[in-house]
């Protein structure tokens, strides 16, 4: 690279770094002086250490979500835990139902494992969001059936950022004794989860989402009422036969300690996030023809999508050089397809394509807000001069009356 | 994904940007693409009174790749006839700024965008001969 500066990262809904401090912890397991033995030996030290560990990150993951720690079972991240809790639940209660509820603006992990099981000749249900993002309640209700086994619903959008009530519709799903399984892997430290009152039965988590390690993550499976699956994975039955294979202690020991920090630093700072955030949202709403995405209250503090109407993603991010965000636009994706998420906000393509994900974390400061600020305003406007479509609308050329040659 | 030094060099310093009086005689315009694909390209070629592409202009809304494309493209047809235009590969265009697989109907898109401004020129050019009959 010829700039020897480092872009602002503004992507922490894509991974986030590991805080020094987790790091730190994670250190203390690898080596022959650490905790690095296997928490399954029983016979010797090095592994009731290292179950000591991984007992207590059980008990500060569980704690964030006001859970027991028995009702926690490592996995090796969110995709895993959603396979586990989709797969798991529907293979267990198959005499009950082969019928499932999930929704279009779900993660990919849950959406194509529910397409595996309609290979398996189960019928999945994938319902509309209101152009908010937020699912309807009553949308959500009439779709519950008499054979439905699992309603799947995420409890913040990893694009748009929005939270899901998953109150009401946990509690729709006990009133139809349906299992609800939440995919939280972007909410632990970004809204409070209190799973003593919430009626979820099955949650997924991350680490690397919340200043943890990649490759670690969790199925939170309910003891009260008692919530049963069947195991993906085969081998030494840990995990209570729900996951075997051998426990990550260092990765453990990360995601409990990232999850312990989270808990308690969560309140300073989304206060933080928030206000770093309306920055960026006043500073970029007074463009011409900017549109954010998804509703802007019922919304992560951290999360900013916006679309620069006429301006193509991929291009204003290539040319945001100074930092790393992401896009809906297809081109940053294999196929040619804009943000399905997007879309099914009943959003134009041309508006996915034009869309920008800001999202802000930890490390995030007012500077590098400002920095940004100042790149879009110039960029956007260059692009712009550059768009025979921004040409158009400046002419008065109503965009939807002209005949394309699609391609 | 990294982006070649070709198309760096043509996206940050396009060339040829801009528009021609698509009402004269002697200039032709094409515009391909929708933007629900991502992509539009307009491209416009004047042409002088030998038939020799004597300026040519474009503006693109589209990924750093298509700005690429039509900015190389309008530098390569200034000083050709409208045949040697014509003959202008979108292979050519992918060689020249190493696009990768993902990104070849960028080129793809900016051979339409020269031939259909051609064809729009003839077609006004028939339409001036009809009309001085």
């Amino acid at each position: 690279m010829d700039n020897m500066k480092l872009p602002v990262y503004l992507d922490y809904s894509a991974t986030t770094p590991i805080d020094p401090r987790v790091a730190e912890k994670m250190c203390e397991c690898l080596t022959l002086d650490g905790d690095f033995g296997n928490p399954a030996s029983r016979s010797h030290a090095f592994g009731w250490n290292a179950e000591q560990r991984v007992d207590q990150a059980r008990e500060q993951v569980a704690a964030l979500l006001n859970a027991n720690s028995k009702e926690i079972v490592w996995t090796s991240g969110a995709t895993e835990s959603n396979n586990l809790a989709i797969k798991g639940a529907a293979h267990f209660h198959q005499k009950k139902g082969r019928h499932i509820v999930t929704v279009k603006t779900e993660h990919k992990a849950v959406l194509d494992t529910c397409r595996q099981l309609e290979r398996e000749g189960y019928e999945v249900t994938y319902l509309d969001v209101q152009p908010s993002g937020l699912i309807d309640t009553e949308t959500f209700r009439a779709a519950l059936r008499e054979d439905t086994v699992l309603a799947s619903v995420m409890h913040v959008n990893n694009e748009i950022g929005v939270i899901q009530d998953i109150d009401t519709l946990g509690a729709l799903c006990r009133e139809h004794r349906v299992l609800f399984h939440v995919d939280a892997a972007q909410s632990p430290g970004k809204i409070e989860v209190d799973l003593q009152k919430t009626p979820v039965d099955l949650m997924s988590l991350s680490a690397h989402k919340v200043y943890g390690p990649k490759g670690i993550g969790a199925l939170y499976v309910r003891r009260k009422p008692r919530v049963r699956i069947e195991a993906q994975i085969h081998g030494g039955g840990h995990e209570r036969g729900m996951r075997s294979g051998t426990l990550a202690t260092h990765q453990i020991v990360g995601m409990g300690e990232a999850f312990h920090l989270a808990k308690a630093e969560m309140v300073e700072e989304n206060k933080r996030l928030q206000t770093l955030r309306d920055k960026l949202y006043h500073g970029l709403k007074d463009l011409e023809e900017v549109y954010v995405n998804g509703d802007l209250q019922q919304r992560i503090a951290g999360n900013l999508n916006i679309s620069f109407n006429y301006v193509e993603g991929e291009s204003l991010m290539m040319a945001l050089k100074g930092m790393a965000v992401s896009s809906g636009s297809a081109c940053t994706s294999a196929s040619l397809e804009p943000s399905y998420v997007l879309r099914a906000l009943g959003r134009d393509d041309e508006l996915a394509h034009s869309s920008i994900r800001f999202t802000l974390g930890r490390f995030t400061t007012e500077a590098d807000v400002d920095d940004v600020l100042q790149q879009i305003h110039t960029q956007v406007q260059r692009l712009r001069e550059l768009s025979p479509l921004w040409d158009m609308y400046k002419a008065g050329i109503d965009l939807k009356s002209v005949q394309w040659a699609a391609h | 994904m990294a982006y070649s030094k070709q198309v760096l060099d043509h996206y940050e310093n396009p060339r040829n940007v801009g528009t021609l009086d698509t009402d004269a005689a002697n200039v032709g315009t094409g515009m391909v693409g929708a933007p629900a694909c991502g992509d539009v390209m307009r491209l416009q070629i004047q042409v002088d009174q030998q038939g020799v592409i004597e300026d040519a202009r474009f503006k693109t809304y589209g990924c750093g790749s298509a700005i690429a494309s039509s900015s190389l493209l309008t530098e390569w047809v200034k000083g050709k006839t409208l045949e040697q235009a014509q003959a202008i590969k979108n292979t050519e265009i992918v060689e020249e700024l190493a696009l990768p697989p993902v990104k070849i109907h960028c080129s793809v898109l900016a051979e339409d965008a020269i031939k259909a401004a051609i064809t729009d020129l003839q077609n006004k050019q028939a339409d001036d001969v009809h009309h001085s009959e």
